[in-house]
């Protein structure tokens, strides 16, 4: 049976995630079809249909979907679903407002943020803030699955030809309205695709210091991210929350800085090919998962870090 | 206004667990058991409504084993008027709490319903949105702000890329985020006035739902041990290392 993948996207274009997304739906076996739900969104359609291994995009141009609301888009999916035995969405903010809504639908149980396919019914899963991880199989008829991005190598945005076909169904629930959106703006890579990944904790002590961490993130074409107790105490905003409930990230190289580690911290960027941190307190748990731990104050630490890379 | 609030007992977020040497579980023997924190911050929104007026009755609802009581309690302790224990030994997933959790919500009519975001043990993130579905009801998920209107709830969200807010039709389901509320302690003489609250068990069979897994769990294993712990001496050694052993700068 085919695979329905549910694209990330701003109408534009495709949000990363979509690949990796993509490329579980690949190891699972079977034909891919990508749907793409939106306002104005014939563009991002464009995208999907050049995707490597996508054979179908189904493409749902309408205002009621213009901002992913719940109560929209899963009576849409839901209803798609029927021709499919899998459908996949990345495990953001987005796919898991909507996923379980849609499982429920379906009289389905949902397999949240797997990181690995083991076969078309079984899926590994990561629960306890990562320190197990479970190899769960189902029984459904279709499979509703949200995907951890980090589990899977994207796949090539370009060297498909996907045929793009219109879906008409217009799913407006009349129960919830969007009013605003406040998105941070930023020139950086995004969070969850960087290959740096740089992030300050309660030790760098306010919002201000933060630019000493921008200048080593502007050598290294880093994004940016920070600890829960920096979010709390209002240095930075959410979205740059790494960690068990924020952002998972598995960049290249995690640059930890006045992050203690906690388990909840750890959750969400222990995958990093190479971790460094940079901490005062040398018995802080952080430096068991460092592959460079130096132990030094940050305030000279990171202006030298910056100066010789 | 009635407000219903779902509370799970998890294992608390302190305690690292360990998989069992036969990889059917993970070790639960003699470990601290708790309210899951996101469902900390759902009684906490909830008593708060109930201090502005904008309230009158919180009941709050745990599905799980007898011991679940403790976290009902807690709730109880902290502001909660009436408690309702569905008590089942069995590993209850996601769909099935929304289905017990939709017959609570047709016997209780409440205008808000509010639970945490994901429970910390099985991160699955799942129940309130599943609840949305087989209620109708509209969803504001990762709450991080909720401001009551008439008829309507406007809900900030945590997103991805910053914050959306959303305005919701009631009866509404609100799932919480870290940042909406710090909850309070519950102080002695509450946790004494709790004993004494309506507590009602009931069983899923009472509710006439099936609540027998969908998912079958083949083995739960120790993810890979990272090998840490080596430390630099020096910014210039860490560059050194980067550069010429790592090769990722
Ligand atoms: C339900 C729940 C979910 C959670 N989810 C997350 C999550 O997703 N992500 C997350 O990160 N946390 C999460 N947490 C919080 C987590 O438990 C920790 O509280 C948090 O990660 C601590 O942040 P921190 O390391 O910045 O602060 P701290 O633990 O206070 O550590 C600060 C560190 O900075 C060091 N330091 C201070 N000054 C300097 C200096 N001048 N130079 C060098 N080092 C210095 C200190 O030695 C210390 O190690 C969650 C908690 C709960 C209960
Ligand atoms: C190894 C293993 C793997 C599993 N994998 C999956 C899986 O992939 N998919 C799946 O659906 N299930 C899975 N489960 C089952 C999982 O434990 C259940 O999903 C879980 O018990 C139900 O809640 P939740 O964690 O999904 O809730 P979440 O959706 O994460 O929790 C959100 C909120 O729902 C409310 N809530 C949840 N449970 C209760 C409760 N018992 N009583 C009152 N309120 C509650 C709380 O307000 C909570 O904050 C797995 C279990 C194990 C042991």
């Amino acid at each position: 049976m085919s695979i329905l993948v549910i694209a990330e996207h701003d109408n534009a274009a495709l949000k990363g995630a979509t690949l990796n997304t993509v490329a579980a739906a690949s190891q699972i076996g079977g034909e891919i079809h990508v749907l793409v739900a939106g306002e104005n969104c014939g563009a991002a359609a464009e995208a999907a249909a050049q995707v490597a291994g996508v054979s179908k995009v189904l493409l749902a141009d309408n205002a009621a979907y213009a901002h992913q609301l719940a109560e929209n888009i899963a009576p849409l999916v839901a209803e798609l679903a029927a021709n499919y035995g899998h459908v996949l969405a990345p495990a953001t903010t987005n796919g898991k407002n909507f996923m379980p809504r849609v499982a429920a639908q379906l009289d389905v149980a949902q397999l949240s943020d797997i990181i690995a396919v083991e076969s078309a019914d079984t899926f590994k899963r990561p629960i306890y803030a990562g320190n197990a991880i479970a190899t769960v199989q189902s029984g459904d008829s279709v499979k509703v699955i949200t995907v951890r991005a980090t589990g899977f190598d994207p796949a090539a945005a370009s060297g498909g030809s996907a045929t793009i076909e219109a879906v008409g169904s217009a799913h407006d629930a009349g129960i919830s309205r969007f009013v605003k959106e406040e998105l941070a703006k930023s020139d950086r890579p995004e969070l969850t695709a960087a290959r740096v990944v740089i992030s300050g904790g309660r030790g760098m002590g306010n919002g201000e210091n933060f630019a000493l961490l921008e200048k080593v993130a502007d050598k290294l074409g880093a994004a940016v991210g920070a600890s829960r107790a920096a979010v709390d105490a209002g240095f930075v905003p959410n979205d740059m929350q790494v960690g068990q409930t924020g952002k998972i990230v598995a960049p290249e190289l995690y640059i930890a800085v006045g992050i203690s580690g906690a388990i909840q911290h750890l959750a969400g960027m222990k995958d990093s090919k190479y971790i460094v941190a940079i901490n005062k307190d040398e018995e802080a748990p952080i430096f068991s998962v460092a592959d460079y731990g130096l132990v030094a104050d940050l305030f000279d630490a990171v202006p030298e870090l910056e100066q010789k890379l | 206004m009635k407000v219903l609030v779902a509370v799970k007992r998890v294992v608390d977020y302190n305690v690292k667990v360990r998989v069992k040497s036969d990889q059917t579980g993970v070790d639960l023997a003699n470990v601290k058991m708790a309210m899951n924190p996101f469902c900390e911050i759902a009684v906490e929104e909830a008593v708060r409504l109930k201090e502005k007026g904008a309230a009158d009755e919180i009941v709050v609802v745990s599905m799980g084993p007898k011991a679940a009581q403790e976290q009902i309690r807690t709730a109880l302790a902290l502001g909660a008027d009436r408690g309702i224990l569905i008590e089942t030994d069995e590993e209850l997933e996601s769909l099935a709490v929304a289905k017990l959790l939709a017959k609570v919500v047709d016997e209780e009519q409440p205008g808000l319903v509010i639970l945490g975001k994901q429970s910390i043990d099985s991160d699955a993130n799942q129940t309130g949105q599943m609840l949305g579905a087989l209620t109708g009801m509209p969803q504001g998920t990762f709450a991080s702000e909720v401001n009551l209107g008439e008829g309507t709830v406007d809900v900030t969200r945590e997103i991805d890329g910053g914050l959306q807010t959303v305005s919701l039709n009631m009866p509404a389901i609100v799932t919480t985020d870290l940042r909406l509320n710090e909850p309070r302690y519950a102080s002695l003489p509450n946790i004494m006035k709790a004993k004494r609250k309506p507590l009602d068990t009931k069983t899923p069979a009472d509710y006439g739902v099936e609540v027998a897994p969908r998912l079958k769990t083949l083995k739960v294993e120790a993810p890979a041990e990272r090998q840490g712990g080596v430390k630099v001496a020096s910014v210039d050694e860490l560059v050194e290392k980067l550069k010429n052993e790592a090769k990722v700068v």
